[in-house]
């Protein structure tokens, strides 16, 4: 579904990205780790299309198509989804519009009318259950003034609603409540299908309890520096990334 | 001839088919404005208060007084009277036929200025022209040498609108370089309340100018909700002076919404004369192909204990400029006075361009004053955001943009006003985006 390889990406003067390469499958679920500051956002931004990065080398291919060249909206479009660390506040643009005019674009790409005001509303109620969202979100500006647990929510929510064929959630436990990360990682697992696929960005081995990752990847100063099954996940609670990184010097000396 | 030689002259004729009205105290007012005019004549860029806005376009042609002409049909102007009654007035002259007056309350007076001068004459006198000698207000003064047809509005000691009511001032466009002076008057009494919308639309294609004075008296506890609404011509030059004065613990609401003309100058001042005042100015300008809009406030507190909020909001796209200029001036005996003010614009070509400056002069060492001007683009990461969503970028300006322009348009407590300015400004955007409406 997605072949990333010897991505290298810099902004301004930084090189961050410095050749990450990585194959996602249809029905696979990834974690990926690492510590604070190893480019882990900006590789989700990267494949969200994020301008001001600057791609010095390498490619990356989703359902066959050359996804650096396509704009954010189209990627989007084509089934891509990323989930914010930090969701951005819209004051004066209403919840409900934003996820309507998003709901639609989807369907008119796929050749589909447009849906009304009406039609999504009971779409939007169904979606509202399953992360246990109250309605009264909707009357207000894109995360304006939502707490920090309300905004992971809200970006579940989104997914439940443009139904993406992968999905990349940056942190999306962060912040959560220990209810919360149980209702929001129940809906991400409820979303889930075998054509589709997901890749966590997270820091905490207590998500991939409930998302049960195949694969656990470690992403240090720029590239993955070792992938393993769920068990490294849990290696890494235990002893932290010392060891990772000793490992990596030790390779790279 | 040129600038106040042909104004001058102007005048002469005017003055000869006055016939009867050219007497009494309102008459001296005329001369006494024209005379002010010539001798201070138009202002110029080295006018520290006009350096952002060059008027030559305007003081080189030789504006005739606009002729009453046919009236245009109800149907016509029905877009422009936003469902709410009141009097209409085409190129300068009160239209009977097209006003609606009716079911005014008791005592409420709103008629034509012509008519008041002769049967208000007292009242009128007390109130007009209190501003129109001032230095700096030329066109004030040319406006009153040649004033006539206008609105009076008087609301006696307690009265109650409960209806807004509209004054609608229509240029037809059809005869070349004419100007018509606007003038509107208000008398709120003490505590009486009104909501009060003041609007220009154009529809014809001609240069045409608009000088328009509006002077408003908020009585002790009385409140005014005013709305300025400029949908002139995109050929026309707009030129209005609105100046308020207000009593004791008196609130005062202003909104000013500027779409049309080519070019456009708004001068607000505002003197908050007794103690406990509130005293809003809301203002929003959205720009596009060459137009030139600047918005001059001036607010005055003179007595402690007032305070006062100001919030402007810009959107200039393609070529087009602006200015905000934003005067706070706190008197010494102005303690406790507690003022804010904000200017945001938002330039969505590279070519925009917009002078902001707030000015503040604090004579009184026990107040609060803030203030802010912003000059931006949109933010890069709420579009990304709604592109991310499968958005198209256009549409996420778009949005952005109304949300941006919404701010204001919120505040505007008439429903059926709100829906119609937000639909205009949607359309404008939409226009710039590209998108089909
Ligand atoms: N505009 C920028 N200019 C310079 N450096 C930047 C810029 N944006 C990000 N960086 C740097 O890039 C590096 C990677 O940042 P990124 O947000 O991708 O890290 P991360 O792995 O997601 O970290 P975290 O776990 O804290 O979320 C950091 O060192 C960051 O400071
Ligand atoms: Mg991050």
């Amino acid at each position: 579904m997605l072949k990333i390889e010897n991505l290298h990406a810099r902004i301004e003067d930084t090189e961050i990205l410095k050749g990450i390469d990585l194959e996602i499958n249809a029905g696979e679920v990834h974690a990926i780790m690492g510590p604070n500051g190893s480019g882990k956002s900006t590789l989700a931004q990267v494949l969200a299309g994020r301008e001001g990065y600057e791609i010095t080398a390498g490619s990356v291919s989703y359902l066959e198509k050359d996804l650096l060249d396509l704009d954010p909206e189209e990627r989007a479009r084509e089934g891509l989804f990323l989930a914010f660390q930090y969701p951005v506040e819209i004051p004066g643009v209403n919840s409900t519009y934003f996820l309507r005019t998003g709901y639609n674009e989807m369907r008119r790409h796929r050749g589909e009318d447009p849906v009304d005001a009406m039609d999504f509303l009971k779409l939007i109620r169904e979606k509202l259950a399953l992360v246990e969202m109250d309605e009264s979100f909707l009357k207000r500006p894109v995360n304006e003034g939502f707490s920090g647990g309300e905004k992971k929510r809200h970006e579940v929510l989104q997914m439940a609603v443009l139904e993406p064929k992968l999905s990349i959630l940056d942190e999306t436990d962060s912040g959560l409540d220990i209810d919360a990360l149980r209702i929001v990682a129940n809906g991400v697992n409820q979303l889930h299908a075998p054509d589709k696929a997901v890749v966590v960005v997270t820091h905490y081995q207590r998500l991939l309890d409930y998302i049960v990752p195949d694969f656990v990847h470690v992403l240090y100063q720029g590239r993955i520096v070792k992938s393993g099954d769920k068990t490294l996940a849990l290696e890494l609670e235990a002893k932290g990334y010392d060891w990772v990184k000793e490992e990596h010097l030790e390779q790279t000396r | 001839m040129s600038g106040t030689d042909w104004y001058q002259s102007r005048f002469a004729d005017f003055e000869q088919n006055l016939n009867g009205e050219a007497q009494g105290p309102v008459h001296q007012l005329r001369r006494d404005a024209i005379a002010h005019f010539t001798a201070t004549g138009f202002p110029t860029s080295r006018d520290e208060e006009w350096r952002f806005t060059n008027i030559a376009p305007l003081t080189r042609i030789d504006f005739e007084l606009a002729a009453k002409t046919d009236e245009p049909a109800t149907a016509d102007i029905a877009p422009l009277r936003y469902g709410l009654p009141g009097p209409v007035f085409v190129d300068g002259h009160f239209a009977p036929s097209l006003s609606q007056l009716d079911a005014l309350p008791q005592g409420v007076v709103v008629k034509n200025l012509r008519t008041a001068f002769i049967e208000d004459a007292d009242l009128v006198c007390r109130y007009i022209g209190q501003d129109a000698m001032s230095e700096d207000q030329a066109f004030t003064a040319l406006n009153t040498a040649f004033v006539q047809d206008g609105v009076l509005i008087y609301l006696p000691q307690g009265t109650v609108l409960d209806t807004p009511l509209h004054t609608l001032f229509l240029s037809t466009g059809t005869k070349a370089n004419v100007v018509s002076h606007p003038r509107v008057l208000v008398v709120a009494e003490a505590h009486a309340e009104a909501t009060l919308v003041e609007s220009y639309g154009g529809l014809g294609v001609e240069a045409y100018l608009t000088n328009s004075v509006c002077e408003i008296n908020v009585g002790e506890n009385a409140s005014i909700d005013h709305y300025r609404v400029q949908r002139e011509a995109p050929t026309a030059f707009h030129i209005s002076a609105t100046h308020v004065r207000e009593a004791r613990s008196a609130r005062f609401r202003s909104t000013s919404i500027t779409l049309g003309g080519s070019l456009t100058r708004n001068h607000v001042h505002t003197a908050l004369m007794g103690e406990g005042i509130d005293s809003t100015l809301n203002g929003l300008y959205i720009e596009n192909g060459s137009q030139h809009v600047d918005n001059h406030t001036l607010i005055e507190h003179a007595q402690p204990n007032c305070q006062s909020h100001e919030f402007y909001k810009g959107v200039l796209d393609d070529e087009s400029s602006g200015v905000f200029r934003g005067k706070i001036h706190v008197h010494q005996a102005a303690q406790k006075t507690d003022a804010y003010q904000a200017n945001q614009n938002l330039l969505l070509s590279d070519s925009a361009k917009i002078d902001t400056k707030p000015q503040l002069e604090i004579y009184a060492d026990d107040v609060k004053c803030s203030h802010g001007a912003t000059i931006g683009q949109l933010d890069a990461d709420a579009i990304f955001y709604l592109r991310s969503r499968g958005i198209g970028h256009r549409e996420a300006v778009r949005v952005l943009t109304r949300a941006f322009a919404g701010e204001v348009l919120d505040r505007v407590r008439i429903d059926g006003l709100r829906d119609e300015l937000d639909r205009l400004v949607t359309e404008r955007l939409d226009r710039a985006a590209g998108v089909a409406p």
